[in-house]
């Protein structure tokens, strides 16, 4: 018995190693190959593929996010009359967590599901075992102008997702519930800095972006080329990408923030 | 001296605990067409993946057009691929091109032709496999049988020294599998290519292709011009070439006695009865 379950131990933690190798051994391959100026579309194709079209549900989140960020805040603030600091509460929080924390969330589950379903369907089709033998490799065509697309997009959705939050704050807070605009934003442009608060949100949507659109390629790379196999590496990304994107959240935060 | 497009020397091949190719030996020659017969699951479509340099055999050496598979670079295997056409089973066209694009990839990626010049070669290739109408249609809006003639094109399309067939003749209606065949066939000889046919369709294999190797239990088990094979005495040859399920050549996968199998289930088996999958 006892040993039965080492054994099991022993083989996944081989799986998860030789795992970590291959998708360690992608991305190296995707970074380390020379560019080619003729891929500048393509990753201009995955900007708008993965950017632009998830630009809506962006919106739309960081709208809803930054309205109940002020509805919640003002509850809170009006009762000890500091209700003109919900601009800064609401900006910060979006900035410096929410914003990049929650677009990541998102890309992964919009792009990030949708690269692994393309990656791994061309493969089960043969489409990438096909590109090969035509001389054209497939890490260069596809996987690194998806890379570079992922990569690039992340942190401006992110930014977006912030800027929009802190309008429909703004929107809840001065036109709706009062609060005098003056102060909304005079009080929000004293607290928030650049270099502390917008830059440092920036650096974690950085490594958002990267790490979800590298677990994106390598499930469809690696994926088993079956229904089942597909299935299974598009479950993988949205899980491991929202798990990895948490716990780099903390780490990040209680780095860069000095706690 | 007769130069040889592809030599395989003591080739071994597994895959997992299943051995695929038992030290395999064969040359192709250049400029011929060269049909590669056997039944399902002997690894031929794994033989045409090993000439392409998609997987790497356990033990010996494969040299493709002069280059040791092992030895080269994956730069240089790019570079040898570009010489390479291969046509796939599924076809496997680029889903999101149109028929057009798919022939004229290749084109656009290893030449600096204009894109006039690209017109008229797709065109041309297209029209050799009757599908030049199809041109701005979708793979997804043709037939299997289509797609593998828009495959074909593609195979086809830089003109390649070597071209490796996986199935070709599958799903083919009678008129475009005598076309298909014959242009096969001229392609080895106009161009001098060298065609390496993989195919279950005995007598069309047969009728285009110089030489043929019958590959059984990963081991060659015949081989010679269509009329040496079949004048061969060899039993297995036999069986296979008259398509005979009994013989030495077993139609069965290697599986227990029948009737334990019936009468000793397994649990694992009681397993997937009970859930009913």
């Amino acid at each position: 018995m006892l040993i039965h379950a080492l054994k099991q131990i022993g083989r996944l933690s081989l799986e998860i190693l030789s795992s970590m190798g291959r998708a360690l051994r992608l991305l190296s391959s995707a970074l380390i190959r020379r560019p080619d100026h003729r891929n500048i579309p393509l990753v201009i194709r995955q900007i708008y593929q993965l950017g632009v079209l998830s630009i809506l549900i962006i919106v739309c989140s960081g709208f809803a996010i930054g309205a109940v960020l002020a509805l919640q805040g003002y509850t809170q603030l009006v009762r000890v009359g500091s209700e003109s600091a919900l601009g800064l509460g609401v900006a910060l929080v979006l900035v410096m967590e929410i914003g990049p924390v929650v677009s990541a969330l998102l890309f992964a589950g919009r792009a990030g599901s949708a690269v692994t379903a393309e990656i791994g369907l061309m493969k089960a089709t043969e489409q990438l075992a096909s590109m090969e033998m035509i001389g054209v490799d497939p890490i260069t065509r596809i996987i690194a102008p998806r890379f570079w697309g992922g990569f690039i997009v992340l942190p401006l959705l992110a930014l977006m997702f912030s800027v929009v939050g802190i309008w429909a704050g703004s929107l809840v807070a001065v036109d709706w519930l009062g609060v005098y605009s003056g102060s909304f934003w005079s009080v929000m442009e004293q607290g928030v800095n650049f270099f502390d608060h917008v830059i440092k949100g920036i650096i974690k949507s950085i490594v958002f972006g990267f790490v979800v659109i590298w677990i994106s390629l390598y499930q469809g790379y690696d994926s088993l080329p079956t229904s089942e196999g597909l299935s299974t590496a598009t479950t993988n990304t949205v899980v491991f990408s929202s798990v990895w994107i948490l716990v780099l959240d903390f780490f990040l935060t209680l780095m860069m923030f000095e706690l | 001296m007769t130069r040889n497009s592809i030599v395989f020397d003591n080739v071994s091949y597994n895959f997992g605990k299943k051995e695929i190719f038992k030290k395999l030996s064969f040359e192709v020659p250049a400029g011929q067409t060269v049909g590669i017969m056997g039944p399902s699951g002997t690894g031929k479509t794994t033989l045409l993946r090993l000439i392409g340099g998609q997987i790497q055999p356990d033990n010996g050496t494969i040299l493709v057009e002069g280059k040791d598979l092992k030895k080269i670079k994956r730069t240089e295997l790019f570079e040898l691929r570009k010489c390479l056409g291969m046509l796939f089973q599924s076809g496997a066209l680029f889903s999101d091109l149109t028929v057009f694009e798919n022939v004229a990839f290749p084109l656009k990626e290893h030449t600096k032709l204009n894109g006039e010049m690209i017109r008229y070669l797709v065109l041309i290739k297209l029209n050799s496999v009757g599908l030049r109408g199809a041109a701005h249609l979708f793979p997804r809006e043709l037939s299997g049988g289509m797609q593998r003639r828009v495959a074909l094109a593609r195979a086809m399309a830089l003109d390649p020294k070597l071209i490796m067939y996986d199935e070709p003749f599958t799903g083919l209606d009678p008129i475009a599998l005598g076309v298909i065949s014959n242009l096969i066939k001229d392609v080895g000889s106009v161009y001098e290519c060298t065609n390496v046919i993989v195919s279950h369709d005995i007598e069309e294999t047969a009728r285009i292709s110089n030489l043929l190797y019958v590959l059984s239990e990963g081991e060659i088990i015949g081989q010679g011009s269509p009329q040496d094979l079949k004048k061969d005495d060899s039993p297995r040859l036999k069986q296979f070439l008259n398509g005979l399920p009994d013989g030495p050549v077993p139609f069965h996968y290697p599986a227990p006695e029948y009737m334990d199998s019936l009468i000793g289930m397994k649990n694992t088996e009681r397993a997937i009865i009970k859930r009913g999958d």
